[in-house]
């Protein structure tokens, strides 16, 4: 049997209440399994726990109870194994201010003690690929939304990373821009062939991206799951409802965890 | 914004051409001893900077104040890190900080005349002694502003512990490093003063006790713009360096 490249056995993760009453769980008990190569689209409202289970597979955070693997390692407590490992694409563009459109490109080479002339070599590449040739030598306050975040899609893919994390990457972005660069990760992943998952409390993007849609309720914990790998319009459109519906009895409160 | 540069440039010359005037006035209604021409002034400012044992004294103070806060700046730091890292570190060492910063300069003169005998050490104690709480606050408070999204944006790399500290924590604390030393060069200059005024051979402070003991107002006036050219000079260099590490910010037009 193929072991899963990200596997998630019974796993929770409390928090301590900020005020000290009592403890807030953001994951319950939440179990899946992704395969190499799929793209795993995790679908649900703000708030309900979708960020902390991407930390606690990102090796940012640590499950309170359960088992979290990664190609078979703890990502917390084995941080150093993913070193180039795990690429993040974060919900912000999360560029470093003082560097350059180029430099933030190639901090993650920089980080993984990549040749200079390679890891310059490397990101110019990206950044053409991209769409950012002409633009190296700004700095991100000069580029627009959408480039800074083709700045972080830049950097993320230019460590080559096995997984791809995406925290609702395209949620900041004006619909135009962000229907372009969802149609160009995708193609990206495909290509290279990697695993991804990727966040989003938008049904649409969801469907359009994964493989398979994972719908979250609060605390997280898998309320439905459809895979849409091959899936004809029929599929899709049922699919489509049956996810509406799962959504509109979420218990999850308006309002973001503490 | 050269043109902005230009008229604060004749704004504050307007200013300083003010001041003198009401001093040259002044000089006239009172006796010279009080205060001295402004021509005087001048001419024994330029003397102080072109007479080679003079100048030695004004440079014995710039090495004396630098020394200080590099001494003071590379202990905040080491301090500013541990305490950053560490609550348990904070609770024994902040007010043990906060303490010395309720100690008057003075004092810190007493102590170092009773303590040491080597008149350099004594000055580079208190100058290191009055500065480090500030240093320390300041590089603490720039550490604890770092982003959040950016730490872990880097950390979702890997980084070792000197590569975190190189391409984030560095370029983080930078701005507030800046910051400490435009305000605790300030600070230096005016406690250099009263050290060597009252435990050293030499300095500018040492030349202005002179002065007061000759009644000779336009010396007294000549040594203490040499230390207020000094502090203007670091200053601007200071905000030239500023200016070149800080080039990556966007400023709104409304600012300039």
């Amino acid at each position: 049997m193929i072991e899963p490249v990200i596997r998630f056995k019974d796993v929770s993760k409390a928090f301590q209440r900020p005020d000290g009453r009592g403890d807030f769980v953001a994951v319950d008990k939440l179990s899946f399994e992704i395969a190499k190569g799929e793209i795993v689209a995790v679908l649900g409202k703000t708030g309900c726990g979708k960020s902390t289970m991407f930390n606690i597979v990102a090796g940012l955070t640590e499950a309170s109870s359960g088992e979290a693997r990664v190609v078979g390692h703890d990502p917390f407590r084995e941080f150093e194994f993913f070193r180039g490992k795990i690429g993040i694409v974060f919900q912000g563009d999360r560029l470093m201010p003082w560097r350059t459109a180029l430099d933030n490109v190639m901090l993650g080479l920089q980080i993984l003690d990549t040749d200079p002339k390679q890891a310059e070599a490397t990101a110019r590449q990206w950044m053409t690929r991209l769409g950012l040739a002409g633009h190296e030598n700004d700095y991100p306050h000069a580029l627009s939304g959408g480039m800074r975040q083709r700045v972080s899609i830049a950097r993320t893919f230019a460590v080559d990373p096995e997984i791809l994390l995406c925290d609702e990457p395209f949620s900041a972005l004006d619909e135009m821009t962000a229907r372009d660069l969802r149609a160009e990760f995708v193609r990206l992943v495909r290509q290279s062939n990697k695993t991804a998952v990727f966040i989003t409390h938008q049904l649409g993007e969801a469907m359009e991206i994964g493989d398979r849609v994972l719908v979250f309720h609060r605390p997280a914990r898998i309320a439905y799951e459809t895979r849409l790998t091959g899936a004809d319009e029929t599929h899709r459109k049922q699919a489509h409802d049956a996810i509406m519906q799962v959504l509109a009895v979420d218990p999850t409160p308006a309002k973001a965890a503490p | 914004m050269t043109n902005s540069r230009t008229v604060r440039a004749l704004q504050a010359t307007a200013g300083m051409i003010v001041l003198a005037a009401i001093w040259q006035i002044m000089s006239m209604i009172f006796p010279p001893f009080l205060f001295p021409p402004v021509p005087e002034i001048v001419a024994r400012t330029i003397e102080v900077l072109t007479t080679g044992s003079l100048l030695f004294d004004v440079l014995l103070t710039a090495w004396r104040i630098f020394g200080g806060l590099f001494g003071a700046f590379i202990l905040g730091g080491i301090l500013a890190m541990i305490i950053g890292q560490s609550k348990t570190a904070e609770n024994f060492i902040a007010p043990v900080l906060t303490f010395f910063q309720g100690i008057p300069a003075l004092s810190w003169v007493v102590f170092a005349i009773i303590w040491f005998h080597g008149i350099e050490f004594r000055v580079l104690f208190i100058m290191v002694m009055t500065t480090l709480p500030a240093f320390t606050f300041q590089i603490l408070d720039a550490f604890r502003s770092m982003s959040k999204d950016l730490f872990e944006m880097t950390m979702s790399f890997r980084p070792r512990k000197w590569t975190l500290f190189r391409f984030l924590i560095v370029p983080t604390i930078v701005p507030g490093i800046l910051t400490a030393w435009k305000v605790n060069l300030g600070n230096a200059a005016r406690v250099v003063v009263v050290a060597e005024l009252v435990g050293a051979t030499g300095g500018v402070g040492y030349q202005l006790l002179r002065q007061q003991q000759l009644f000779d107002m336009a010396g007294a006036m000549a040594w203490t713009l040499q230390l207020v050219l000094f502090v203007l000079v670091v200053q601007q260099t200071i905000n030239a360096i500023e200016a070149w590490a800080l080039r990556y910010r966007a400023v709104s037009e409304r600012a300039m």
